[in-house]
């Protein structure tokens, strides 16, 4: 069973869809049991990082997704779902995050980096992969310079460089995903990316 | 690098597509959810549907649609046409849209642009602004917004208006020439490239595409960000294809599938 979270951060039915199009068993979920349970876990979402936040204390998610985490079980973050993973989160003030991963997320900032095309934030449309890491499951058939869809103005830093699975450039190298053992997650989102998304979505229901 | 998109947008009345429906091979030509697929399957880089339904009960029947879409079509999907109240908004999200369009509703109440970017996120509010060429002092070019599908003036500035609904938390424009929609005689230009450098969220251009150069144009000179078109595609004079590859024979980057 693969179990997505709901805590009322955005369109969960693309995700749910997806894993479905490949037949593999998949609940949308608030109920903690689930996510003690499941066999997978995927956390999505799109919004502000403090509201997200908020949305799992008031669930009691976060226990459950920090336990099912340190299980070892596979987890896909999508988005907000990568962000929240940090330790804190720079939108509308500071933010305390999940804490499993070492780092920051902060906001896109082009002034002063001599770029001659002005860079609209939100980052919004299809931007290329490049692959920093070797024999990465969730990208088993994905083409090195594949087009994903972003939409997001902040992006993470994780302390650890060799968590970086890809980057991607707009104005400079950002890390559009990590991969740090059991865990991957996404600063774009594979249920919005056609062909090339839904494969990674078909490589992590087949962990 | 980011790439320019190219987005298909359907007119939908009470569940079918309204205009444009001689593709070939299609079993249903008035199916939103096929014609979606078929754009899929071109290379479009993103979808919009407008729903110009009139009746007030048949309101809903959009949502079944981007329902259905959403389980065939796993690309970005907006959609716009009639959206006045947050209830509308998180409907239509969790059918499974990924942004919605707001036009008429926003101009009526600004506040509910920053309603609704504070609840759902900048990411999925896209205003649409229906621009049309007025004479400014000095006979300076000038764009009025209009309303009510380009009906009513409002008697604001295109630039201001975009700034604000920008400051209010608008994650895109969706910018519509009056002046050039359905001429087949080019996008507006100048009104991308003024509205695109005076913010710093992306522009949709929407209006007067009829021939290759025009996405060209738009892009480089106009400083579009992405390029709307309805008819042209939907009558096969150009494929999504054609587009892609003429830009990018030009130098332009435009994401192959």
């Amino acid at each position: 069973m693969i179990a997505i979270v709901d805590y009322g951060m955005g369109n969960l039915r693309s995700v749910e869809k997806g894993f479905e199009r490949f037949g593999f068993d998949v609940m949308v979920t608030d109920n903690p049991d689930d996510i003690k349970s499941t066999d997978k876990l995927v956390l999505p979402g799109v919004g502000a990082f403090n509201d997200a936040m908020d949305g799992l204390r008031q669930r009691k998610l976060i226990g459950p997704i920090v336990d099912f985490i340190s299980s070892g079980r596979p987890f896909l973050g999508i988005c907000l779902g990568l962000q929240l993973l940090f330790s804190k989160g720079y939108e509308d003030g500071e933010h305390a995050g999940l804490n499993i991963i070492p780092g920051k997320v902060v906001r896109f900032n082009f002034s002063g980096n001599g770029t001659k095309e002005k860079l609209k934030i939100p980052h919004m449309g299809w931007n290329q992969i490049v692959f920093r890491k070797d024999a990465n499951p969730i990208l088993k058939n994905v083409p090195h310079d594949a087009y994903m869809y972003f939409v997001h103005s902040y992006y993470v830093c994780p302390e650890d460089k060799d968590i970086i699975a890809t980057e991607t450039e707009y104005g400079a190298y950002f890390t559009s995903m990590i991969w740090h053992k059991n865990i991957f997650a996404t600063q774009f989102h594979p249920e919005k990316s056609q062909q090339c998304g839904l494969t990674m979505l078909e490589n992590f229901g087949n962990l | 690098m980011l790439a320019k998109r190219i987005i298909p947008c359907l007119d939908v009345k009470d569940g079918r597509v309204v205009k444009g429906t001689n593709f070939l091979n299609l079993k249903d030509a008035g199916d939103p959810v096929e014609i979606a697929a078929l754009y899929d399957g071109l290379g479009a880089d993103e979808l919009v549907f407008l729903d110009i339904t009139a009746s007030h009960e048949n309101r809903n029947i959009i949502l079944d649609v981007v329902r259905k879409t959403a389980e065939e079509v796993f690309m970005p999907l907006t959609v716009g046409g009639g959206i006045r109240t947050i209830d509308d908004i998180r409907r239509l999200l969790n059918a499974g849209a990924d942004k919605v369009s707001i036009n008429t509703a926003a101009v009526k109440d600004a506040e509910f642009v920053t309603k609704s970017a504070r609840r759902f996120g900048s990411q999925c509010i896209v205003v649409a602004i229906d621009a049309k060429r007025v004479k400014g002092n000095n006979d300076r070019t000038q764009w009025e917004v209009f309303i009510h599908g380009g009906r009513t003036p409002t008697g604001l500035d295109v630039i201001q208006w975009a700034r604000e609904v920008e400051s209010r938390g608008a994650g895109e424009i969706l910018l519509t020439s009056m002046d050039c929609d359905g001429t087949k005689d080019g996008y507006d230009v100048e009104l991308n490239r003024t509205v695109s450098e005076s913010l710093n969220i992306p522009i949709v251009a929407s209006g007067g595409a009829g021939k290759l150069e025009h996405f060209y144009d738009v892009f480089t000179r106009g400083k579009a960000d992405a390029a709307l078109a309805a008819s042209i595609f939907h009558y096969r004079e150009i494929t999504i294809h054609e587009v892609k590859e003429y830009l990018k024979k030009k130098g332009i980057l435009v994401r192959n599938k």
